[in-house]
């Protein structure tokens, strides 16, 4: 009787754990059945395809954070990377780089300017890895500090103003970035583009020795050291990963946009880090998804899209923004405390097993 | 028996009295129907294997958890504790396994924290502060700087400042202390039994865990074995012997494993040589001077000495923890420079460090992942990972060694803790060592998984493994080394092979180094006044 109690208690709990982790997928359901009641062409082809557009430039953000988060980091700078990144490329193609030394002024094809951008993204990332693992600032710190940087240069690059239209010229040879803000067989490259990283950072995040080291790292930095795992290199790895990603976001919002604004990106980093943390990624490290972050982009992304379109303010977004944040992260510990109990009663379980086979001697 | 020995001895005043405790924690069962004596002004003894339930026992006592039904009373008075304040305020006090210090914070304030004392109710009264915990430490023997951060501390010395916190309570009426020597060395040991003795004569009722047997016989009056969350027996401690308690708490007698000895050493290859070791001190003088040793292959050299006297570091400048030490080391006869973990791991070198949670397991990552974790590359082709080749090396290693697991996909903490030490056991072992560094690696777990591990030892040496093993308890070192190097205050004070050790020799050799400093400290003006 006892016994049977205690095995529908089991079902029970993992039903519920279940629900739990498969919470997030659950909610972005709900908010997808809610809007499409609310606004009626809500579920129309054209909406969705304007939300993946939307979701493309935090859903990359998100995904170099969650590499960030899970070593038990923070990177506060890929706002900031975002609008330099974008002037960079801008200023690229419309001025071009002159050295003035030779009276020369270098205009590069657009592969080149994506190349040089996304180099210039690494290098801010490098910057992060090396001020956090050599110098040991909080990563909170250095990426505050080097988020300043950033933006400060974003506009001296232009003295603030904005490079409109920059589509290049024909003959200078620079046409085509506009191709990063365009549709491929009717699906936005930004999308496209989400998709293969999230593939590729999904893959060697839980395939590689590289992805477990990160894991490691976050879960027990010292023991991951003990372990041998070069602690510092995979650290500044991770955060040149982040600022590259921030990087490639910063050329499709220029392309999207067809202009390079100098604050274009700010406060993107919080969106980032809400959408790993919707997605289940820990931020005392050493836990979260690939898969969890892109929907909890999603999640943002509906409830910012959905609400505009039923005309909610946009200063109501914002409170409802934050209250989602936080019940997520409620539920979150809610579930660590059950696999805590759930570990804890394994433990016990196996104990009163042992106990069996070897009955105490009276 | 137990009937028997509560005739011997007439019962003194029980302090407080719990009545048939239950306790439930989903699935399990963690105390059935215990009933539990603290005789006031004795030394109540609990004993019993990990998981048998003392801790949650002491827990309930201590108001952290409360029973799932069952009473408890303090004379007549039946009492039931919501909250550590309310135990706290029928005088009792508890010491936790694990400490539950403030790293951060300074010695005084760990020893006032709750309990501060102010100045016009409103500011901390911080020279009065100092000045308690001046004469609390002188007390215990332990005179530290009371502005000395805590974290900077070796694990005995915080053991202390846990001890004095405990103390600084107003009347208090019981001490739980949940295996409070398990990080002591003998010394100290020594020192808190004095303690204990005095607060018996205060009228202070003491619930005492240990795993070590024989602190039990020394110190304890009354002695209480829990099974499987069970009460076993009771019985005054002077009415039994150490093999009764043993047969008790697991139901067989059982002693730690002794390798048959027939090996010449001086055929055996040297694997590692280390000559002149120094590793400077922050603020002055040496953690480590001068110390020389060499391993042959397929022996076990055990290290002994008190907490602090440079055995951990050892390792630490063996492993390439710390690049600021001087001196040479010799593997295969070929010297080589030391930088970092990373590259003693692909010489050959594995080590097990000390404190199994801080620095062992990856606690967010499964029972199969931290065994694997310090050997990934040899699973990976390229930067992918052969997840078959990976399984099928941690079946092969959870196996060998006998680590007690359903799963292999299970989180790390839901194996015990004498599990989890195999785990990172298996760990080092997977990355395929020619030497094994062991630090204290029997540390807080019960007699089976110890005599386990020591076996795991014993054949992985027999197989040609070289080992080195920092322990601090006599009984064990003596059992499994081969031979034994004693460290004292950073220096090398004696080097005993098996045939030639007695415990006499061991303990005084780690006393030597502070005689020798001392002298060296009061010779020197001598010599230059000469």
């Amino acid at each position: 009787m006892e016994e049977l109690q205690l095995r529908k208690k089991e079902k029970n709990t993992s039903l519920a754990m279940t629900l739990l982790k498969g919470r997030t997928l659950i909610v972005l359901a709900i908010l997808l059945v809610f809007f499409s009641f609310a606004t009626p062409n809500f579920l129309s082809a054209n909406t969705m395809l304007l939300l993946a557009k939307h979701v493309a430039l935090y859903g990359i953000l998100a995904i170099g954070m969650t590499y960030v988060i899970i070593t038990g980091g923070i990177d506060l700078s890929v706002g900031a990377v975002v609008g330099l990144a974008g002037m960079v490329a801008g200023g690229m193609i419309q001025k071009g780089i002159t050295i003035t030394m030779m009276g020369v002024t270098l205009y590069f094809d657009i592969p080149m300017v994506v190349l040089l951008t996304l180099i210039m993204g690494a290098v801010v990332g490098l910057l992060n890895g090396v001020i956090i693992t050599k110098f040991g600032v909080a990563p909170f710190i250095a990426t505050l500090g080097t988020m300043y940087i950033a933006r400060g240069f974003a506009m001296l690059h232009s003295q603030g103003a904005t490079y409109s239209d920059i589509v290049g010229k024909e003959a200078l040879g620079n046409v085509g970035i506009t191709f990063f803000g365009s549709r491929v067989l009717g699906i936005p490259v930004g999308a496209i583009i989400l998709i293969i990283i999230a593939i590729v950072a999904g893959i060697l995040l839980k395939k590689t020795t590289f992805g477990w080291h990160i894991f490691a790292i976050g879960g027990n930095e010292k023991a991951a050291k003990l372990s041998g795992i070069k602690v510092d290199k995979v650290k500044i790895l991770v955060y040149i990963f982040s600022a590259v990603c921030a990087a490639i976001v910063g050329i499709i919002t220029a392309a999207q946009l067809e202009a390079s604004h100098p604050a274009s990106g700010e406060t993107w980093e919080m969106n980032a880090i809400a959408a790993a943390v919707l997605g289940g990624t820990s931020m005392m490290g050493g836990i979260g998804t690939i898969s969890g972050t892109i929907v909890g982009a999603f999640v943002i992304g509906v409830i910012s899209d959905g609400m505009v379109m039923c005309g909610v303010s946009e200063f109501w977004q914002m409170v409802i923004k934050g209250v989602v944040i936080i019940l997520a992260v409620i539920v979150d510990q809610f579930q660590r405390n059950m696999e805590a109990k759930m570990a804890l009663q394994a433990r016990n379980e196996a104990k009163t097993e042992a106990g069996k086979e070897n009955p105490p001697a009276a | 028996m137990t009937d028997a020995a509560a005739m011997q001895t007439p019962k003194p005043e029980v302090c407080l009295h719990a009545e048939k405790i239950n306790k439930i924690y989903p699935g399990t069962k963690a105390l059935d129907e215990v009933s539990f004596d603290v005789f006031k002004g004795k030394v109540n003894v609990l004993i019993g294997e990990n998981g048998a339930g003392k801790s949650t026992l002491m827990k309930i006592i201590a108001g952290i958890e409360q029973p799932s039904s069952g009473h408890m009373y303090m004379g007549t008075e039946e009492v039931s504790f919501a909250n550590v304040t309310e135990a706290r305020q029928h005088g009792i006090g508890i010491i936790h396994q694990e400490l539950s210090l403030f790293p951060n914070l300074n010695v005084y304030q760990n020893i006032f924290m709750g309990k501060e004392h102010t100045l016009h109710k409103v500011g901390l009264n911080n020279a009065e502060h100092i000045e308690l915990a001046n004469k609390i430490m002188a007390k215990l023997e332990h005179p530290i700087d009371p502005l000395t951060i805590v974290g900077d501390l070796r694990v005995g010395q915080q053991q202390m400042i846990e001890i004095a916190r405990n103390l600084m309570q107003d009347d208090l009426k019981i001490l739980i202390m949940d295996e409070p020597t398990s990080s002591l060395s003998e010394q100290e040991v020594q020192v808190l039994f004095k303690i204990m003795r005095e607060l018996k004569k205060e009228g202070i009722s003491i619930i005492y865990i240990s795993h070590r047997l024989e602190e039990i016989m020394q110190i304890g009056d009354y002695l209480t074995v829990l099974r499987d969350g069970k009460l076993v027996a009771t019985a005054a401690v002077a009415d039994v012997d150490i093999s009764w308690v043993v047969k008790k708490m697991v139901g067989t007698g059982k002693s730690y494993p002794k390798r048959a000895q027939t090996i010449d050493w001086s055929k055996r290859e040297t694997v590692l040589q280390v000559k002149n070791m120094t590793l400077p001190k922050k603020g002055g003088g040496y953690l480590l001077k001068d110390v020389s040793f060499e391993l042959k292959q397929g022996e076990i050299l055990g290290f002994y000495g008190l907490l602090g006297a440079g055995r951990t570091e050892m390792f630490e400048c063996i492993m390439g923890l710390r690049p600021e030490h001087t001196g040479q080391i010799l593997l295969h006869g070929e010297p080589i420079e030391v930088h970092n973990v990373t590259e003693q791991i692909a010489r050959g070198f594995a080590m097990v460090p000390e404190d199994r949670q801080l620095e062992g397991l990856v606690q967010t990552m499964d029972i199969g992942k931290n065994i694997s974790l310090s050997s990934l590359k040899n699973y990976a082709k390229k930067l992918f990972l052969n997840s078959k080749a990976e399984d099928a090396a941690v079946a092969e290693e959870i196996d060998a060694i006998h680590i007690k697991v359903a799963d292999k996909r299970l989180p790390i903490l839901s194996l015990s803790g004498g599990n989890q030490q195999k785990v990172v056991i298996g760990k080092g072992l997977l990355t395929h060592p020619k030497i094994l560094l062991l630090d204290e690696p029997s540390r807080g777990i019960d007699i089976g998984a110890k005599t386990e591990i020591f076996e795991i030892i014993n054949r992985y040496a027999d197989e040609g493994l070289s080992l080195m093993v920092i322990s601090s308890e006599l009984e064990e070192i003596m059992a499994i080394a081969d031979r034994i190097i004693v460290f004292s205050n950073g220096l090398k004070t004696a080097e005993i092979l098996r045939e030639d050790l007695t415990e006499d020799k061991l303990v005084l050799a780690s006393y030597k180094g502070h005689t020798v400093a001392k002298q060296a400290q009061t010779g020197s003006p001598a010599v230059t006044g000469a």
